[in-house]
């Protein structure tokens, strides 16, 4: 008896050596913003690839930063780019800097769960900034009801969801708020990971969403496709031209057309209360962050072949997802920035 | 099993059994040497452990020392940590745990210690051993689905139209808070209390209770008087072993707390616990400081169950030796 | 009063049937050929299983029980049948102190030991992690139940002439076996359900983990992911894990208390 356990050990120990890296595995961790898009093109690229795993783990973009800096992932994925004193640390720790490729577009979306309400609401800038500072408690506030006549709003709590830990999604939020909120700016600031002045935390873009909706009268941001594919309504937000506007393709297309024709050479960019009459006002970039060499080449070339990918075929499969595509001029700088990569 | 080839030392020369002995040794104490190898890196990876956490919170403990445990700011954008809407989550999640737990928990070991007949006592208590057994995520799992939505639609609005005046019981109906995470830690902590106190319970002698019995005291007379308040030690070494189990839980609090580092006077209040903290930043700290804040939250966890932990042993050991010293058991 | 005792036991008890049923009547029929045999498919798609994390799982903890067993044996040998008091102490002391550590303290801590200095997450650090739990419960365990075995036995096979490591390997320890195996499977069920060392440690991943250096999904980890999650189809996949779990860990408590109870008269702890 105990001989033959003694056997299978050995065997299942000599299986487990020998069953080694036959498929090179690549990490990468980060936001949770377009999980769905790279779970699909890693999926994809996975099938034309079979021996290139890329393993991608959303664990927020404040994981992504940190643990790419660690060296404990192979790339990372943020929709808060990396600001100076993060690349500064980036550069000392490894001796080379780290590079942001752009991947896609989406936009964070106000979504909402208001028992008997099935309405489209419009929110100002004022009523969101005024709903996260606590001041504006209750959904039949003037500030929300005003720009929402005929839709009838009860006098519920505001159950505020936000995000538990650092997120690329809250830097996009608190970028926009800070923007349109001098109170927010100084009171909370723009961050992955900021003290927020009332709220819920979830964990990811995917626990938000839930949480909304399980939680009747709650009050959150995530990334368009949660909203869509959990069928959780999403208001109109108003923009810098006074329009409301709903987040989708176009909208958000059009908040980085400015940025498309100016694009700053490291690709860091912030195009939320983007000008336009149609620009969608919370949307974004969201970039992989690639160290700027590896001493695996075979890791390095996979990583630039899949980029190479991403910037051709993997555009066609955004639209499906509601993330917008990359504009064309962007596509042609960050395929000449990806030989930075060595 | 194997024979033991024995070469029993003749009369004869001094010399060869000397040999044989000292073969003997050597074999002992390559025995000897190699288990204690084995003991000692028990030893040496906990002191390991508390090296790492002490070294690992180098940073934090120095720039804000005890000041640690009276801020309760938690801002890493202005890199401001204060420990405190952690260790209070953590405490006050713990106490309405053992508020729930301590009395059903009590009450049940009661009924299988002195009451159920054997073949019962043993198969209920063999099914609270089973309960014991249930992963953390799979009550965080139950959590989310069933005792946060019963509290959201039922529960808390129940006791806030009885008891609203308290302002334990005010503030908006999230479902997930303070209440919610003590509920469901009292169901993980239950199993404990029930085993152990069975166990103290049934190890008190039975002259205690025949003498109570004789002298007129009733069934629950004399468990409650005298059956109980010996095994007191005891009962409560077992309320601290699950009093440090409720505070070192992670996943099933972090599923139903609500995540807010807020200090609120409200049980409906959502809030945070250290261990829930740790399992959401730890892995995306950016900056050293945050790193190690959530290091030191650690630490001081670690300090808080080892004490509990140390306290319930002795009390358990206590009320034990107690009970096999004086009589039959 | 006294019906009021009973009726405290019966809600206890009622909890672990209540747990059941609900993940059986909602995970169950979710527990198919797919669920055992696919990897996840990406997010929002339907169809996926789990089989990654069930394999995942089932190496980590066989490297956690191959690292974690034999030091809690081994030394517990050296407790019961070597050491003097102090030391004896010493051992114990930190056996508890490493035994009432927090999982998630536990999981910093192989973060700093493996995954920090190794720049990489890994099937390895979460077996490192799990390991870690499983030495204080096999060995206190362990140590208690060769403590039991009756000394005229070790008496009788010294005056036999066997030296004091014969008696231990040939006499000892298969007198205590049933104890120790119930003891090992105890505490193997105990990890098997750990869900906060690995989420520092093994990360997760879609694909299968090749070899033991790569991060690698895990049941409990998936169970809270898909869990907190709002796709519909990822709930029914979480229920159908956490039965699958479930069950698993419940049958090992049950085996290993058969075991004890059909053993020899070795007095339980």
């Amino acid at each position: 008896m105990k001989r033959i356990a003694g056997m299978l050990l050995v065997v299942l120990a000599v299986a487990g050596v020998l069953w080694a890296d036959s498929a090179l595995s690549i990490t990468g961790a980060g936001a949770t913003f377009p999980y769905p898009m790279y779970s699909k093109w890693f999926d994809e690229y996975h099938k034309k690839n079979a021996n290139l795993e890329i393993n991608y783990q959303s664990i927020g973009s404040g994981g992504g930063i940190k643990q790419v800096t660690e060296g404990t992932v192979d790339f990372g994925a943020t929709d808060g780019p990396m600001n100076d004193d993060q690349l500064k640390a980036y550069q000392d720790k490894h001796g080379f800097g780290i590079l942001h490729f752009p991947t896609v577009l989406g936009a964070d979306v106000p979504a909402y769960n208001i028992p008997g309400v099935t309405a489209e609401l419009n929110f100002t800038q004022d009523a969101i900034a005024g709903i996260f500072l606590g001041k504006i408690t209750k959904w039949n506030d003037p500030a929300i009801s005003g720009p929402n006549k005929g839709v009838n709003l009860p006098a519920n709590d505001i159950v505020v969801v936000h995000r538990s830990e650092g997120s690329g999604t809250t830097y996009i939020w608190t970028d926009y708020l800070s923007k349109v909120s001098e109170e927010w700016k100084t009171k909370v600031g723009k961050g992955a990971s900021v003290n927020w002045p009332v709220g819920l935390g979830a964990k990811g873009n995917e626990s938000v969403a839930g949480t909304i909706k399980n939680t009747p009268n709650s009050f959150g941001y995530v990334e368009l496709i949660y909203a869509i594919q959990n069928n959780v309504p999403y208001g109109r937000v108003k923009n810098s031209s006074g329009a409301f506007v709903k987040a989708n393709l176009a909208s958000v297309t059009a908040a980085a057309a400015g940025a498309a024709k100016n694009m700053p050479d490291d690709f860091r960019v912030s195009i939320t209360d983007a000008p336009g009459k149609t620009a969608y006002p919370i949307s974004s970039f969201t970039w992989l962050l690639v160290p700027a060499k590896f001493s695996d080449a075979t890791k390095r070339d996979a990583i630039k072949g899949f980029v190479k990918w991403m910037l051709a075929d993997g555009q066609n499969y955004t639209e499906a997802l509601s993330y917008a595509k990359l504009p064309k001029e962007v596509v042609a700088k960050e395929l000449k920035a990806l030989n930075n990569v060595q | 099993m194997a024979t033991t080839t024995t070469t029993v030392p003749s009369a004869g020369p001094v010399a060869a059994s000397r040999s044989f002995l000292s073969r003997l040794r050597e074999g002992d104490e390559i025995a000897r040497m190699i288990t204690f190898l084995f003991a000692a890196s028990v030893v040496l990876v906990t002191v390991l452990l508390v090296f790492e956490l002490w070294q690992g919170s180098v940073l934090s403990r120095h720039k804000f020392g005890f000041n640690f445990f009276r801020t309760s700011v938690w801002d890493p954008i202005f890199e401001q940590f204060g420990a405190l809407p952690f260790i209070y989550g953590t405490l006050v999640t713990a106490t309405v745990s053992l508020l729930i737990a301590v009395p059903l928990g009590i009450g049940a070991a009661i009924f299988l210690a002195e009451l159920a007949p054997e073949r019962v006592s043993d198969t209920l208590e063999f099914f609270i051993d089973l309960l014991a057994a249930v992963p953390s995520v799979i009550y965080g799992v139950l959590g989310v689905f069933i005792v946060v939505p019963l509290m959201r639609q039922y529960i808390q609005p129940a006791l806030r139209h009885s008891f609203g005046f308290l302002p334990l019981f005010q503030g908006p109906d999230y479902g997930v808070g303070f209440l919610t995470a003590g509920i469901v830690l009292a169901i993980m902590v239950i199993p404990y209390i029930i085993s152990v106190s069975r166990e103290v319970l049934l190890s008190v002698p039975r002259d205690q209770r025949e003498a109570a019995l004789s002298l007129g005291a009733t069934r629950w007379e004399s468990t409650w008087k005298v059956v109980v308040p010996f095994a007191r030690a005891g009962i409560f070494g077992s309320v601290f072993l699950a009093l440090a189990r409720a505070l070192g839980e992670t996943m099933a609090v972090t599923m139903v707390i609500g995540n807010t580092p807020v200090i609120s006077a409200s049980l409906f209040s959502p809030g945070y616990s250290i261990a829930a903290v740790i399992a959401n930043e730890f892995t995306e700290a950016t900056g050293d400081l945050h790193t190690q804040s959530l290091i030191e939250l650690g630490l001081v966890l670690f300090i808080l169950t080892f004490i509990l932990n140390g306290v319930a042993r002795l009390l358990i050991v206590a009320t034990s030796k107690r009970g096999s010293g004086m009589g039959n058991v | 009063m006294l019906t009021m005792t009973g009726v405290c036991a019966l809600v206890a008890v009622s909890v672990l049937f209540l747990i059941l049923g609900y993940l059986a009547v909602h995970g169950g029929a979710s527990i198919n050929w797919n669920f055992f045999t696919k990897l996840p498919v990406p997010v929002g798609e339907t169809g996926g299983g789990l089989a990654n994390a069930i394999l995942g799982s089932a190496k980590m903890l066989l490297l956690a029980s191959i690292f974690g067993v034999p030091i809690g044996f081994f030394g517990a040998i050296y407790l019961a049948e070597f050491s003097g008091g102090t030391t004896a102490f010493v051992v114990r002391y930190a056996a508890d102190l490493l035994n009432g550590v927090p999982s998630i303290v536990i999981g910093i801590f192989a973060y700093s030991l493996v995954v920090h200095p190794f720049k990489q997450y890994s099937t390895l650090a979460g077996a490192f992690a799990l390991g870690l739990m499983m030495i204080p419960i096999t060995l206190r365990s362990t140590e208690e139940f060769l403590r039991a075995v009756p000394n005229p036995l070790r008496e009788a096979a010294m005056a036999l002439g066997a030296s004091r490591w014969k008696t231990i390997a040939s006499v000892i320890v298969p007198a205590a076996y049933r104890g120790i195996l119930t003891a090992v499977l105890l505490a193997f069920a105990r990890v098997a359900g750990e869900t906060a060392p690995l989420l520092f440690t093994a990360l997760g991943n879609q694909f299968w983990s090749p070899g033991w250096t790569h991060p690698t999904a895990s049941l409990p980890v998936m169970i809270y992911t898909y869990a907190l999650a709002p796709y519909d189809d990822w709930h029914r996949q979480a229920w159908a894990a956490g039965l699958v779990l479930l069950g698993l860990i419940l049958v090992i408590n049950i085996v290993a208390r058969a075991i004890l109870s059909r053993g020899i008269a070795v007095p339980r702890s």
